[in-house]
């Protein structure tokens, strides 16, 4: 094999990284900007207490902008858990189980996966306002007591849309096991419960890891089942930004994401170095 | 290691159907309320009709369809909702296209690196889809706008030239909408096809040249035919998320490029003619599982791609 790369091939892969990353760079250069219309780079800005770093102290006195955040957090870290484990259950079932209903189980779940997500957060929309306006009518709910779209049906959605794909995760990985080993546990009298948590759970363990981190992701950069699903408080970092783009911007939306890119970057490099270490052992 | 025949030395104890429907209950139940219901009722509203005050008269018709073929009215044949439609597919046909283009040499030079670098490599395609979806499109804005970033560059170019430079228009349009879609999901192709490529063995390769065979014709008959099912896994990533976002083209394309997302969005919130919006949405489904189903019946089903 000669090691020879075409000098062609290297220039397009150059080409193709700096479109990747011209963006982010912008976006990073301009959180420093002067100017706060932002359009043109007109010098670093040197303002206040904070000096250069003016738009990120001006971020955190931004109190719409914390509670979005503080949102997105709630949002992503319970839809996470709670996809997580219905998701695993279900990848169980469906992987090893035969039970009537599960052709259904089994369609029912494949179909967020390939049907665009707009179609399923006008679905919840419908949903929701049907099911909340039959049940404001029927109890007498008014003012402050009727149900409406808010943090909880956010919540609710990104269950929904996360479940699939924590499966599909999990299933994939039980597809690799090796039975015997379960086998094993079972001829040395431990009970299937037993079995579950020291021995299926522990091997299984990185899908369901894996899942959860792609819940998680998912989660954090949904904006359009979020879009449909969200009412008064349950306004999202994602949908925060959406409103400041039909507005006006100012550099602190940089900030924001300069932040934004540092944390997902320093969480990435620390997730790289534990799976290289536990591929080690 | 596995013994093969194991199951037949002892038989493993036949697993409980009532376990496996307690396992089930919770999904098939979420999946039950908050898919398969929400689809009926967008199902059976697309044949109603707009009543006063936000009601639907369940008359059972075709009008809302008839809409949208635009010949509601005798007589008339109105394309306004069909070039939305033709619209919509020509540009997820085209992002799609371009993605491949783009994606291709980049998933192509991380397989065939060093493997200890590959990782790297992979890690840098990553890094940009974690920043936020929206977010990406606002720096997209800075780069394109008529004193962006794109035309700042070009301008200072020229003077190097003593050339006359005009900024070039390219926000708000269906280039930047085009443009976005493509850094929004280019990362969605490259995973899949580096799965593929990195299959791929060297010895393949090997035989390639030892048979005589030059650049192109390795290129043509053995990687390109060996990456196929991580392209078709990709593009099925790429086609059916570009058919149903509507912020990209709502940001970026200004008020002249309405895709067919931003038509349902709009009868939903802002026109509030739920019914001719179902109609809508019900054909964005039905046109996207066509073209995916048409696409992986043809080119087979590429599970295997998606298992990384």
């Amino acid at each position: 094999m000669t090691k020879r790369r075409s000098p062609w091939l290297l220039a397009v892969t150059a080409l193709v990284y700096i479109f990747l990353y011209a963006p982010i760079i912008v976006l990073i250069v301009f959180a420093f900007n002067s100017s706060r219309t932002n359009v043109v780079f007109e010098g670093v800005v040197n303002q206040g207490d904070c000096g250069p770093f003016y738009w990120f102290c001006q971020l955190g006195r931004n109190r719409e902008l914390v509670a979005a955040a503080r949102n997105t957090l709630v949002v992503a870290a319970t839809s996470t858990v709670a996809s997580t484990v219905i998701g695993t259950m279900a990848a169980l079932a469906l992987q090893r189980y035969k039970f009537p209903g599960k052709a259904y189980s089994e369609i029912s779940l494949y179909i967020p996966i390939v049907i665009p997500e707009i179609v399923m957060g006008v679905g919840l929309l419908v949903l929701y306002s049907a099911l909340f306006g039959f049940i404001n009518t029927t109890f007498g709910l008014n003012g402050d007591n009727r149900l409406s779209l808010g943090l909880g049906t956010v919540i609710l959605s990104h269950i929904a849309f996360s479940v699939p794909f924590v499966a599909l995760v999990v299933r994939a990985r039980l597809q690799g096991f090796d039975k015997a080993v379960e086998e094993a546990a079972m001829d040395l009298y431990a009970n299937e419960w037993t079995t579950f948590w020291r021995v299926t759970l522990p091997i299984i363990f990185p899908g369901v890891m894996s899942g959860a981190l792609l819940a998680f992701t998912l989660s954090l950069d949904d904006f359009i089942t979020t879009f449909f699903t969200t009412g008064p408080g349950g306004t999202t970092l994602p949908i925060y930004v959406y409103g400041l783009l039909r507005r006006v911007t100012t550099p602190e939306l940089n900030a924001l994401a300069t932040i934004w890119i540092v944390i997902v970057f320093v969480v990435l490099m620390l997730s790289q170095l534990a799976g290289r270490r536990s591929e080690a052992h | 290691m596995a013994i093969d025949n194991s199951a037949q030395l002892v038989d493993a104890p036949p697993r409980n159907r009532w376990q496996g429907i307690l396992l089930a209950l919770p999904v098939t139940l979420l999946m039950t309320v908050l898919l398969v219901v929400p689809l009926i009722i967008i199902g059976v509203n697309s044949f109603g009709q707009r009543g006063p005050d936000n009601t639907i008269i369940y008359n059972f018709n075709l009008n809302n369809y008839l809409r949208l073929l635009g010949i509601s009215e005798p007589g008339v044949w109105d394309t306004l909702y069909l070039e939305i439609l033709v619209r919509s597919l020509w540009l997820a046909f085209q992002s799609t296209v371009l993605v491949i283009l783009v994606g291709y040499p980049l998933a192509y030079f991380i397989a065939r690196a060093p493997r200890k670098q590959r990782n790297f490599w992979l890690f840098l395609v990553l890094v940009p889809l974690w920043t936020n979806f929206v977010i990406r499109v606002y720096a997209w804005i800075m780069i394109l706008r008529n004193q962006g970033v794109l035309n700042s560059l070009l301008g200072w170019a020229a003077g190097l030239f003593g050339l006359n430079f005009t900024p070039l228009d390219l926000y708000p349009s269906d280039f930047a909408v085009l443009v976005c879609m493509v850094y929004e999901f280019l990362p969605f192709m490259i995973l899949p096809m580096f799965t593929s490529l990195e299959k791929i063995e060297d010895s393949l390769y090997e035989a390639a040249a030892d048979l005589g065979a030059n650049t192109w014709n390795t290129f043509w008959r053995v990687t390109f035919p060996l990456s196929l099912p991580g392209i078709v896994a990709g593009t099925i990533l790429v086609f059916i998320p570009v058919m149903g976002t509507f912020i990209v083209s709502d940001i970026l394309g200004g008020r002249q490029v309405i895709l067919v997302g931003n038509l349902i969005q709009r009868q939903f919130l802002d026109a509030r003619d739920p019914v001719f919006g179902s109609a809508a949405t019900i054909v964005l489904m039905v046109m996207t599982l066509a073209v995916t189903l048409y696409y992986t019946r043809k080119f087979g089903f590429a599970e295997e791609a998606f298992g990384r």
